[in-house]
């Protein structure tokens, strides 16, 4: 989700998000972040004998644990705030762990948010001092009680991996030895944090390793799905083929014959079968007879929205960024180029479907889900079972990917799992499970746009751009809707509305179209399309030009240096001679910034087959400030590149009279490991606050694909994905 | 399969009424369209010439040779295709040392001896590709004739050993039972083995390569 | 109706539909959580368990067409591949949301056990049935490389 674009600042953003946390409960108060109050806000706090704040626990046996107020699904927040901690701790690293926090928007918010949540590759960012404050608060703690107990001053404490030290008199103890004692010494203010030169841990290779990598290769880590309560039922529910359908009636006779159905219900959603176990509920499912009114609904298909789009984009939209005049520069003549770049609709789809457990006995709940934004989840729960938020607890479980999908400004997950418990009554544990044809057909998509580019070279230089994007808002009408300024969503021209390249004369301009389709954030937002459009708009030009890629790009990055550090980098990484081809490979480029995190990759590219081209080696320069943990970015760089590859070759939901068509992966295709490229990162040193991996390295990819095949005499893909109506 | 039909195999069996729908839940696919029927041997009986009559004959049994639900198994390469489209396999599966997958990947991991229609997997005892020697993916019927009476290719059979392996074998019969959501081979095995037969009968004559 | 089930060496009598999935039991019935449901179809191959040593989806193969075979799950794997496998996985870290990562991890095991020193070809042949959407292929190929050389040694 959206954080933060280069063109919207900071300060925009929270405002808009500022003006939704209004909405939203806040229980406690501050004062509970303070020592020992925290402890009724966590499951593990009595076991512990050291809770200093809401972030760390200390336990007797030196076991350290702290506290993550983000959601782990795979982008490394469990090993990342808790390096954080642990550096400015000095913990010893094999005493550390990582849990999810409860939701409590007070002590656990995302601080670019105002409410607890995931998104926007924010969980470092935000969390970046607040964590090793935390961290170093605990460790002053245990130095006072330590000093006390030796009856020598703190200052002539040091500590190293979990051991404090006395030099002058030789003493030595553990975490442990010392966590009850300081339990009973005041927090200090402003503990000062350690000079980065003085880091350990942070920015050090190979100095942590991922907290969560043991279990999840051993089948030990819980995810939501495995959750297991004796009573509990399995609930899936039947929803209507096209968006916008209702229930009329049903028939639920057969269903309830099949051995292990508990119950059937009408839910707002749709028909919910009860059963004990996921199969009953899907053998359930499969004999309802359910009458939909889909007056209502979507009933176009792709082909019928690309055309609407393609003709506003003909037309001069709401102009979100312009300097100069485009229009002028691009009718004064030169070389004038059009582009339009048509992207599909996209699922998620991650590897665990959307699923959800509520217990609710009538005073109570308790919820258990991948939780992408608790404060919101935690309030439609509330709302739903008529309970104040006090009376409900959200546990934030592991979950086998998002994408972007678990963070729902609708809540509609957690309302449809709170309106589930509700149909059948309150001591009925429940168990709500997407299957993957619900998660695929269930909308919430990346929204389909079309770009439409025109573009003016002269004497061998760019000196126009227009761009008219259509697409659709997710904002409107949700929570986030604050975001929308001056009728133009941010999250439809991030990336497009101002770039990073010197063009005299430039516009952006955006129609806001309405279609029934419910979209969504999908990993790195508006940058899915408008990076491509961009990026292989500007390698057009500069092929058109006659000018490399790289050295093209870098004329016009004066007032990007960032842009320009990653773009310099990833040439050399690549030890770049020109775009080729080379025998039967050329390279592509394309640089992208995302969520203030810059990224350049070079795809080295051959024709294929008819199974389309073969993407060899990409090479990839990362600046995303502070590196916190090497090794995390860099995953997260490769798997952005897998991500952003599959989705650019194969992906596409297509809406035939308004029903989707793909249902699985065998249509959904997923990029598979004969078709991941090797990939090289170099991330470049900096001393810029730590900006966020989960989402960034997706962009570039799909459109360094794509400036290499021109270059190989392909055409460059005006249509994602790019190898249609293979599966089918 | 068209775009069409997969949407409506999408939706599960649908019934419009007046301004809303009736919708089973299924997830399957709708009830393959039946392949083609074949000729009966006896509508071949009009062809005096007995060369004529068995090339004719084989043409007839090669709706089935060449029909996706044989051509599919029987690659010319090392993959196998799936589906009315004849698509590459997903995922990507080869022939292997025996025919029955590469190390870690076999046939048997996905495909079990029977049909599992509720996950769309098709099965049977012993899945696997024909052998390259047999491979008909875009050959001549000539070619498949020739290559269908050749004991170096044909695993040593004769004609009698080859329609016997047809009518018998479980996995040819399968052409006829594949499952929701594959059309099946044309006819019936009893209807192809008999202009198998017939065709032997006639000399099992080859139509040019 | 009770069928009676061998998994991880230990005998279980389900009290289910013949036609119900063999990932559906391990995971609903005898609460064996690791192997995950991810397609439902034999696409993803996060289901991945061993049927008598070789791998097999569990969620396209129905409980009755067990027989006498046994079954072996994330939970029940052990010896010197699977130990091999497991520690390169965690020396990597290679899983990010981690759940396909059961199914990886068992395609990797059934492939190292059959060819001791697997080509790049032969990692892509085991290993392109199971999906992992966050793409962390670049170090499942690099650990089944790290275990294979473990192997060796």
């Amino acid at each position: 989700m959206a954080r933060h674009d280069t063109r919207l600042t900071r300060r925009d953003a929270l405002k808009g998000v500022a003006g939704l946390v209004l909405g939203f409960y806040l229980p406690g108060d501050a004062a509970k972040a303070q020592s020992g109050a925290a402890r009724i806000f966590t499951p593990d706090a009595g076991a512990a004998a050291f809770a200093p704040n809401a972030f760390v626990r200390i336990g007797a046996d030196d076991r350290v644990t702290v506290l993550i107020k983000h959601i782990e699904f795979g982008q490394g927040p469990f090993t990342g705030l808790a390096t954080l901690v642990a550096e400015e701790l000095d913990a010893d690293w094999s005493k550390v762990r990582a849990e999810h926090a409860p939701s409590n928007p007070d002590l656990y918010k995302n601080l670019a948010f105002g409410m607890q949540g995931t998104g926007g590759s924010t969980a470092i960012a935000n969390s970046y001092e607040q964590m090793r404050k935390a961290g170093a608060t605990a460790r002053a703690m245990l130095v006072e009680a330590a000093a006390q107990a030796w009856r020598v001053p703190a200052g002539e404490i040091t500590v190293e991996r979990g051991v404090l030290r006395h030099a002058r008199t030789g003493r030595t103890g553990r975490f442990g030895q010392f966590a009850q004692a300081a339990s009973h010494v005041p927090v200090p203010d402003n503990v000062p944090l350690k000079d980065a030169a003085r880091f350990r841990l942070i920015g050090r290779e190979g100095a942590v390793r991922r907290l969560d990598s043991a279990s999840k290769a051993n089948g030990t880590a819980q995810f939501t799905i495995d959750i297991r309560e004796p009573d509990m039922l399995t609930v899936v529910v039947a929803r209507p083929s096209r968006f916008g359908g209702k229930v009329v009636s049903f028939e639920a006779g057969d269903a309830r014959a099949v051995r292990g159905v508990v119950d059937v219900k009408e839910v707002p959603s749709g028909v919910a079968v009860y059963a004990e176990g996921m199969w009953p509920a899907l053998k359930g499912r499969e004999r309802l007879r359910v009458t939909w009114d889909e007056a209502g609904a979507e009933k176009r298909s792709t082909d019928e929205i690309i055309e609407a789009y393609r003709e506003l984009a003909r037309k001069p939209g709401t102009v979100a960024g312009q300097h100069g005049d485009a229009e002028a520069a691009l009718a004064r003549g030169g070389r004038v180029i059009e582009a339009e770049y048509v992207f599909p609709y996209l699922a998620h789809a991650p590897m665990e479907p959307l699923d959800g457990f509520l217990h609710w006995d009538g005073q109570r709940a308790l919820a258990r889900l991948g939780s992408q934004l608790q404060t919101g989840d935690h309030q439609a729960i509330a709302g739903v079972l008529g309970l104040s938020p006090e009376q409900v607890r959200l546990e934030t479980m592991l979950a086998g990917g998002s994408f972007g999908r678990r963070a729902q400004p609708t809540m509609e997950l957690a309302v449809e799992l709170a309106q589930v418990a509700k149909a059948i009554g309150p001591g009925r544990p429940v168990k709500l499970v997407w299957t993957r044809e619900d998660d695929i057909r269930g909308g919430y998509y990346r929204p389909l746009f079309v770009h439409r580019l025109r573009g003016a070279l002269r004497d061998g230089k760019i000196v126009a751009w227009a761009n008219t994007a259509v697409g659709q808002t997710f904002l409107k009408g949700s929570p986030f809707e604050a975001m929308i300024k001056d009728g133009i969503d941010p999250l439809m021209v991030e990336g497009a509305r101002e770039l990073s390249y010197d063009i005299a004369d430039f516009r952006c301009d955006v129609h806001t179209a309405d279609v029934g389709v419910p979209t969504l954030w999908w990993r790195s937002v508006g940058h899915t399309h408008t990076g491509y459009a961009v990026e292989c708009f500007v390698d057009e030009l500069l092929q058109a030009a006659g000018q490399d890629p790289v050295a093209g790009r870098l004329a016009m990055m004066g007032k990007a240096p960032r842009h320009a550090g990653v773009l310099r980098a990833v040439a050399d990484l690549a030890r770049w001679s020109g775009p080729g081809p080379f025998n039967d490979r050329a390279r592509g480029v394309a640089v992208v910034e995302s969520f203030g995190s810059f990224i350049a990759q070079i795809a080295e590219v051959s024709a294929g087959g008819p199974e389309g081209p073969r993407v060899h080696r990409v090479w990839c320069a990362v600046d995303c400030g502070v590196a916190v943990n090497p090794d995390v970015i860099r995953a997260q760089m490769e798997g952005g590149i897998g991500f952003g590859l599959g989705h650019a070759l194969f992906a596409e939901v297509e809406l035939d009279e308004g029903r989707p068509v793909q249902g699985n992966f065998d249509t959904y295709r997923s990029l598979r490991i004969h078709e991941m490229p090797q990939v090289e990162v170099a991330i470049v040193r900096s001393a810029e606050t730590p900006t966020g991996v989960g989402e960034p390295g997706v962009p570039p990819i799909a459109p360094a694909v794509a400036n290499a095949m021109a270059r190989l005499g392909l055409p460059r893909p005006r249509r994602l994905p790019m190898l249609r109506g293979l599966a089918s | 399969m068209s775009r069409h039909r997969l949407a409506a195999a999408a939706a599960g069996a649908i019934i419009v009424l007046t301004g809303a729908t009736v919708q089973t839940f299924s997830q399957g696919t709708p009830p393959a369209g039946g392949g083609d029927e074949l000729r009966p041997v006896s509508s071949f009986a009009g062809i005096a010439d007995t060369q004529s009559r068995s090339l004719a004959l084989f043409q007839e049994a090669g709706k089935v040779l060449k029909h996706p639900r044989c051509v599919n198994c029987h690659p010319a390469g090392d993959r196998p295709a799936q589906g009315d489209r004849m698509q590459p396999h997903q995922p990507v599966v080869v022939r292997g040392k025996d025919g029955h997958g590469a190390p870690g990947l076999a046939c048997a991991t996905c495909h079990g001896r029977a049909n599992f229609d509720p996950a769309r997997v098709p099965g049977d005892p012993h899945w696997h590709l024909a052998p390259i020697s047999m491979a008909w993916e875009g050959k001549s019927l000539g070619s498949i004739c020739n290559q269908l009476k050749d004991p170096r290719r044909n695993g040593n059979r004769d004609v009698a050993a080859i329609l016997k392996h047809v009518l018998t074998d479980s996995l040819v019969r399968w052409a006829w039972d594949p499952g929701p959501g594959r059309t099946p081979a044309p006819g019936s095995n009893a209807e192809f083995g008999a202009l198998l037969q017939a065709w032997a009968d006639t000399g099992a004559h080859c139509p040019a390569p | 109706m009770a069928i009676s089930i061998k998994v991880n060496g230990v005998r279980h009598s389900v009290d289910v539909d013949g036609d119900t999935p063999l990932l559906w039991v391990l995971r609903d019935a005898l609460g064996l959580t690791g192997t995950k449901f991810g397609c439902g179809i034999a696409q993803c191959g996060a289901c991945t368990v061993f049927l008598n040593g070789k791998p097999l989806r569990s969620c396209a193969f129905p409980i009755a067409a067990l027989g006498d075979g046994e079954v072996t799950t994330i939970e029940g794997v052990n010896g010197r591949t699977a130990r091999a496998v497991q520690r390169a996985w965690t020396a990597r870290d290679v899983p990010q949301c981690g759940y396909c990562q059961s199914g990886q991890v068992m395609s990797a095991i059934a492939l190292l056990s059959e060819v001791r020193r697997p080509t790049d070809r032969d990692i892509d042949l085991a290993m392109n049935g199971n999906i992992c959407r966050c793409a962390a292929y670049v170090r499942i190929r690099a650990a089944i490389k790290d275990a294979a050389r473990t192997l060796e040694g």
